[in-house]
């Protein structure tokens, strides 16, 4: 008759029931959270390295090292001649005894240069070109290695590309996991479902005696299937946040170390949504799975 | 209401349960089913209530062909036929109450109507005192009455009754029967497992006897 009161009905005995045996509850809803965690966990780095290759390919450069020895009016010249070139949108001029300085700023290296006598750093610009595509580069770099004025040309977005190379190999590795871990979700639930129905069977063959449904039979397993993978999705939600939260903490220390912004993304709201959604609805087939399984087969006799 | 033709029932196994019935049960009637045990009594209940299919010959209960009925339309016919067993098939993990709560939750009534009705029917077994109670605490016919309740409280048109004195000494039985006798008076279809005959002499009505799976 009033179907909505029915579901509400099921939902508030399904409730009872998992705090009916709040271990057992606990214990499922850990393990659904741990294997969950894993491949939101992968799934956050990944975002976070992406993003920081994100704002490293946002200014893609070419670095240019001028002959050693040039003189200062050639380099000017060299200077204006780039900034005339179209390919280019703009330069920036780095003086030999600048990065001599910063090289011996440098922490690890200070020793080293400390004992070199004279500067061995040529001068050098950064130039900005205007087209950012991997091919673009590449050819204004072959361009500018044809002046004989420089020494070595330099694009230094190479090992971005190797990066982001890294991070796709990285995110199938991710996807896999989240298969696996999936299947381990619905497995788990499978597995607590079909342990409910061996102990509800009476339940079952009376219920089915006096006109009871298959659909409502099946509706408080199925209920139980989806509330316990929502858990384990919170779970693991708060399994993924935690740990961001205690990893930042130690990254702003270890990033400062190497003067970087590095820090893991927490996980958006889109992110949050998804990550409980799926997890309820792994939990709802698992059940669905067990419950069209081992129904069947009790029939009242 | 309930017609019977050329039934025979054979079990895997080969055991031939029930042999070439024929009978009719018109709406409203009373009706006994008399036999030793082992006589078919419980496999024509079962029947009627399509728990099982005929071998051969057909089963009509309110026109429906039980030997062809679709899986899906099963649970709307029981919910017109209460079954009263004799080993009461109670749920010892709920109150006498949602016991009789059950077939109501079933039928998607309303909770404040289905308690209403639930409360109406154990009243009317006398159970009313003993809502709370678990029907594990409750004698057998208690216990028995708690099933009765349970058939009764979505108002099906068929009762269907197995053995429902057979533990029973006779006060209890009579009480029972008293029970049965008001539902027949108000319209239902009543078909009555037994091989008591004080039952059958002290409320008389037609007689179905089984012998060896055939009527006589």
């Amino acid at each position: 008759m009033s179907t909505f009161i029915e579901h509400l009905r099921v939902l508030r005995a399904t409730l009872l029931r998992l705090l009916l045996t709040p271990n057992a509850t606990l214990l499922n809803v850990l393990i659904i959270g741990i294997a969950l965690s894993l491949p939101v966990g992968g799934y956050v780095i990944l975002k976070s390295v992406q993003s920081l290759t994100g704002q490293l390919t946002g200014t893609p450069q070419i670095s240019v090292f001028i002959k050693v020895g040039t003189g200062d009016g050639e380099v000017s010249r060299i200077g204006d001649k780039l900034k005339q070139n179209t390919k280019i949108k703009r330069i920036e001029f780095v003086p030999r005894d600048v990065a001599f300085k910063k090289l011996q700023q440098s922490t690890e290296l200070s020793d080293v240069i400390g004992d070199l006598s004279q500067n061995p750093l040529p001068d050098a610009y950064i130039v900005y070109p205007k087209a950012t595509d991997a091919t673009a580069m590449e050819s204004l770099r072959d361009e500018l290695a044809t002046w004989t004025q420089f020494d070595h040309v330099q694009l230094d977005s190479a090992w971005v590309h190797r990066l982001e190379a890294i991070v796709e190999f990285c995110r199938l590795a991710v996807a896999i996991l989240a298969g696996l871990l999936s299947f381990t979700l619905v497995a788990i639930t499978f597995n607590t479902i079909r342990l409910q129905i061996l102990t509800r069977r009476e339940e079952i063959e009376v219920s089915k005696l006096i006109g009871a449904t298959d659909a409502f039979i099946r509706r408080p397993f199925l209920y139980f299937g989806l509330i316990q993978g929502l858990l384990g999705g919170i779970a693991a939600w708060l399994i993924v946040s935690g740990s961001i939260f205690l990893l930042n903490h130690y990254l702003g220390d270890l990033a400062s170390v190497y003067a970087s912004e590095f820090r893991l993304l927490s996980l958006s709201a889109a992110d949050s949504a998804t990550l409980l959604g799926f997890s309820a609805y792994l939990g709802w087939l698992g059940a669905w799975f067990s419950v069209s399984q081992h129904l069947w087969k009790i029939e009242p006799h | 209401m309930i017609q019977f033709n050329q039934v025979y029932k054979r079990y895997p196994g080969g055991h031939e349960a029930l042999k070439d019935l024929s009978f009719e049960i018109s709406e409203g009637e009373m009706v006994y089913l008399s036999g030793h045990s082992g006589a078919g009594k419980s496999t024509l209940l079962k029947l009627i209530a399509a728990i099982e299919r005929p071998t051969s010959g057909s089963v009509l209960v309110k026109g429906q062909n039980i030997r062809s009925i679709k899986r899906e339309a099963i649970p709307a016919l029981r919910r017109n036929i209460g079954l009263i067993f004799q080993d009461h098939k109670l749920l010892f993990d709920r109150s006498a109450f949602d016991n009789v709560m059950l077939p109501l939750q079933i039928g998607g009534f309303d909770h404040r109507e289905a308690a209403k009705r639930a409360r109406a029917a154990l009243d009317k077994v006398g159970l009313l005192a003993r809502e709370k109670a678990n029907p594990i605490s409750l004698s057998g016919g208690e216990q028995q009455r708690l099933c009765i309740a349970r058939a009764i409280v979505n108002r099906p048109a068929i009762l269907l009754a197995d053995e429902p004195t057979g533990n029973l000494d006779s006060e209890y039985a009579n009480e029972i029967m008293q029970i049965f006798k008001s539902f027949h008076q108000v319209g239902v279809t009543l078909i009555i497992s037994t091989h008591a005959e004080s039952v059958l002499t002290q409320f008389p009505a037609r007689e179905l006897h089984l012998k060896q799976g055939a009527l006589l």
